[in-house]
């Protein structure tokens, strides 16, 4: 019997990828003047990236935590939009559903869409483990590096992200080509940044389905019609 | 600076916040998962979410100068060139991020 590995071989470089934005994060931490243990505090419990960079800023300003709430609603609304396909009933038990929420990254959401083939249980929480894995062990390896050596002259690490987002959707593209759907994803993007920068994310999302709910609406008329 | 209780408050509200956002539309959708929209959406979703989440990674690129940006933009090159070319994610994720540290740093 053929043996598949235990894991998608996409996992690799999205877990290198998060390990390295990881030692990013860690320096951000040591460098924002704080202990180089609350990078392994933020990543462990928090464990949502491009919040956490947003809550160093609002620790080291001692922000109520009124607007930490609403912070955390604006820049995480985007989750929602991930149970509409993230194979959560796939996933066996009740703990390991808490855990899979829990931990149901960008990231993770991302290689399961990126490859719907056969999720198992197993395979979806090995994948969300050692993302996690990655991202918190990069975070306190990086914090731990800035606060034995100065390494302010490293720079741009964050560009991982940026990269991984690229590939997953050349992949996505490769897998259903869609220009006009690319293309109006980037024109959302490019309108919310400018209408309202500090909500970038969620206004890009809720344009980018209103768009699809239009175009699927044209396409059942003309069915009809 | 904040002291740490507050900030293990902070902690604690950002990540109920944030598995609330992550667990609850799962209530809310799971039975709307036959629905032909619903199903529509899905299939059609990574392509965009991702196209919007690369924009966003770079959104204060423009932002921190002329050098930044033509980093960025060189990096951003090498990654899809890399991609297009070799089909490894490892590759062009490391390619082009070493591309773009190299060039902030050292420039």
């Amino acid at each position: 019997m053929e043996r598949r590995s235990p894991v998608p071989a996409i996992v690799v470089p999205v877990g290198l990828g998060l390990f390295s934005l990881g030692l990013a994060f860690g320096l951000v931490v040591v460098h924002a003047g704080l202990a180089w243990w609350w990078a392994t505090v933020f990543t462990a419990v928090v464990y949502a990236g491009s919040l956490e960079f947003l809550l160093v800023g609002l620790a080291v300003a001692a922000t109520p935590l009124l607007q930490v709430a609403a912070t955390t609603l604006i820049v995480n609304l985007r989750h929602v939009f991930y149970a509409l396909s993230f194979p959560l009933d796939r996933v066996d038990r009740w703990w390991a559903k808490a855990y899979s929420t829990y931990a149901l990254t960008d990231e993770a959401y991302a290689v399961t869409a990126a490859d719907p083939g056969e999720w198992t249980s197993r395979r979806i929480l090995l994948v969300q483990i050692i993302f996690q894995v990655a991202w918190v062990s990069g975070a306190t390896i990086g914090a731990l590096v800035g606060t034995a050596l100065p390494v302010e002259r490293v720079q741009g690490l964050d560009f991982a992200l940026t990269a991984l987002f690229v590939v997953l959707a050349i992949d996505a593209y490769r897998a259903r080509p869609d220009p006009v759907f690319a293309c109006c994803a980037a024109v959302c993007a490019v309108v919310a940044w400018l209408l309202a920068p500090g909500q970038m994310l969620v206004w890009a999302f809720v344009g980018y389905t209103v768009v699809l709910v239009g175009r699927l609406g044209l396409a059942r008329r003309g069915a009809h019609g | 600076m904040a002291d740490p209780s507050h900030i293990v408050a902070m902690v604690a509200v950002s990540a109920a916040i944030t598995w609330a956002l992550r667990a609850l539309p799962f209530a809310v959708l799971a039975p709307m998962r036959r629905s032909v929209v619903v199903r529509y959406l899905s299939l059609h979703m990574p392509l965009g979410i991702m196209v919007i989440l690369a924009l966003y990674t770079v959104r204060d690129v423009p932002a921190s100068g002329p050098l930044d940006a033509w980093a960025a933009m060189a990096a951003l090159v090498v990654t899809v060139a890399l991609q297009l070319w070799r089909r490894n994610a490892l590759v062009s994720i490391v390619g082009g991020t070493l591309v773009n540290v190299l060039l902030v740093s050292l420039l």
